[in-house]
């Protein structure tokens, strides 16, 4: 099976919508690969945000809050990120299209208890997040030696979309 | 234990049980558009898996950025009217036949009862308005849909919403979806299914039905649905005569998708529209919701009046009446645009795109356009838009601009004072 992890980016904000990963001027393109240069790009937050940084684009895991990727259905907000190479999204809760076209894609949606993603979000440097799919659990480490270990439960569905390489491949070997 | 109409339909459309929780349903209406459907079909091509499970439930429509605004767009047209033509689909809309999807396809009588919808578009919970499960997917779920015929869902849980009292003047079902947005915050429907019901909803018409359903989304719900009954049978009534003696027949048979009264939801919320404001978003987040005397004064750039929300007839007919003799303000652009080509027809009839033209509007052909921020009235950095779509996100409409979500007749109010404006002032 695939390995899920890397460096972490931290946003601190709820309801990132998809319209704020990938804006709707880019829906136009018919290739995955052409989203890769704006992923974020109308992202706002208070004290700024840069997509250019370092941290968002050496990013392979993303930490954010409740509610991630409301609003549109576009698929392109997951393409995105898939593009960039990010292939974990943590969150206290995401949007439901948003969840799902996650696991249809084959990567990973995880829902951390608040109190966890809190602590999460606490640790300081550079924070490399390795995830361990059968133990249900992730192990965040900064480069300050600090690290935690934090739970996580996956639906068994989507644990299957996950080993057949997403929806299309185990519907069109099922269905 | 009773069951929910959403839990019916389940029921009734269930395939598999992939694990507990999960459910996979056949899917009786696929619906596609020129935005997301293209890279699904590029997609199948490339796997070699370009088949569709069944061409006549599938429904096509280019309605996004339609005529195109550049190469990009035409291409995307392109690759949806060649898949078309080489599968078959019969039920595809192009050009002078096109219009915006959930205004369209129920128009044309594609969504019945107890049927099971799903579109590559988040407002899919519109078609929840005839009793359906109608439900917004990303790509791959639409590929899955459009190859196999069949969808995944995590089994509903549903949230009911009653609304009781007497509707006030110049208030609308587009100002009691706001205020549920409000109460339940744009996360509070996630993973479930708000059933709209009580006698407000009950006397409602379709347009009204559909405009509550085409917002579940916004508070984060899989899908909205309303119970199908006499009012449902009557407009489905031209596509069902020969199945049913009479609307009457056919709506006594609906019966068999509601709800039971013992039937089990997260929670209810009971909203009296008796002393209800008209409201107006404010700020990113369509849960960002005041009364209109709050925000009164406001100036606006460009009012919009259309899409899927609010662009059917009824909600022409509302702002036209209120515009009718009027001009608009000279610091404001009023663009209108029909939600399909039957309402701009009816429109030309009734002699209503007279009035808005007379009044300065620009009428455009039928189109989602600005509501989505991609052509035909996108707002320039600092613009404000009073508008009635459903969507405030920044950036939504344009980079930059400012979108306050309201009713047609408060959209038709700010036009004509150039602010936000109660329109109850206006109302003939
Ligand atoms: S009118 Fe707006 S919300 Fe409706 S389908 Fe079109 S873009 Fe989406």
């Amino acid at each position: 099976m695939k390995e899920f992890g890397g460096p972490a980016a931290f946003i601190d904000r709820s309801d990132i919508n998809t319209d704020e990963i990938i804006p709707a001027r880019y829906l136009t393109e018919i290739s995955k690969a052409a989203l890769k240069p704006h992923l974020l790009e109308d992202l706002h937050l208070e004290g700024g945000f840069d997509p250019q940084s370092e941290e968002i684009q050496n990013a392979r895991v993303l930490v954010t809050r409740s509610n991630f990727g409301c609003g549109s259905s576009r698929e392109h907000a997951v393409w995105v990120l898939e593009v960039n190479g990010i292939n974990v999204v943590i969150a206290e809760s995401f949007a439901r299209i948003f969840r799902q076209n996650m696991f249809n894609c084959g990567i990973l949606a995880v829902e951390l208890a608040k109190h966890d993603l809190d602590r999460l979000f606490k640790l300081q440097g550079k924070v490399h997040v390795a995830v361990d799919l059968d133990a249900e659990q992730l192990i965040a480490s900064s480069d300050n030696g600090s690290s935690l270990t934090c739970p996580f439960s996956l639906n068994p569905f989507d644990k299957q979309l996950i080993a057949a390489g997403g929806w299309l491949a185990y519907a069109d070997a099922k269905y | 234990m009773g069951q929910t109409i959403t839990e019916k339909i389940f029921a009734a459309h269930l395939r598999d049980t992939p694990s507990p929780g999960n459910m996979v349903l056949d899917i009786d209406v696929i619906m596609c558009h020129e935005i997301t459907t293209p890279i699904a079909i590029m997609d199948l091509v490339e796997k070699g898996m370009d088949r569709v499970c069944d061409p006549n439930r599938i429904k096509a429509v280019i309605d996004h950025v339609t005529p195109p605004k550049d190469a990009k767009t035409a291409m995307q047209a392109k690759i949806m009217r060649e898949w078309a033509r080489r599968h078959n689909i019969k039920d595809f809309f192009d050009i002078g036949r096109n219009g915006v999807c959930h205004a369209l396809f129920p128009e044309k009588g594609f969504i019945r009862p107890g049927n099971t919808v799903i579109m590559g578009d988040s407002h899919t919970c519109t078609h929840g308005a005839f009793g359906a499960f109608a439900a917004g997917v990303g790509t791959t779920d639409l590929e899955v849909g459009i190859l196999k015929g069949v969808c995944a869902f995590r089994t509903p849980r549903s949230l009911k919403v009653e609304v009781s009292g007497t509707m006030p003047k110049g208030v609308y079902a587009k100002d009691i979806i706001l205020n549920i947005i409000k109460q339940l915050t744009v996360n509070g429907g996630t993973d479930k299914v708000i059933e709209f019901t009580g006698p407000v909803v009950e006397q409602m018409d379709m347009a009204s039905r559909m405009t509550l359903c085409n917002m579940a989304v916004e508070a984060g719900a899989t899908s909205g649905v309303c119970m199908p009954d006499l009012v449902t049978a009557q407009y489905l009534w031209p596509f069902i005569k020969d199945e049913y003696d009479s609307p009457e027949s056919a709506a006594k048979d609906y019966r068999r998708w509601h709800s039971d009264p013992d039937a089990v939801y997260e929670r209810v919320l009971e909203l009296d529209v008796s002393r209800l404001e008209p409201q107006v978003t404010y700020g990113y987040k369509p849960d960002n919701v005041k009364d209109i005397g709050e925000m009164a004064g406001t100036p606006v750039d460009q009012v919009y009046i259309g899409s899927c929300t609010n662009g059917r007839i009824e909600d022409l007919r509302v702002a036209a009446a209120m515009t009718s003799g009027k001009k608009i303000a000279d610091s404001v652009r009023a663009i209108l645009v029909p939600a399909t080509p039957a309402v701009y027809s009816q429109a030309l009839d009734e002699g209503l795109i007279k009035i808005f033209m007379d009044s300065g509007y620009c009428v455009l052909n039928p189109t989602c356009g600005a509501c989505l921020g991609m052509s035909s009235g996108v707002l320039a950095d600092g613009d404000v838009c009073a508008s009635t779509t459903n969507r405030n996100f920044s950036g939504r409409m344009g980079k930059g601009g400012m979108v306050h979500l309201m009713s047609p007749a408060s959209a038709a109010a700010a036009a004509i004072t150039g602010v936000i404006t109660d329109p109850r002032s206006y109302l003939p």
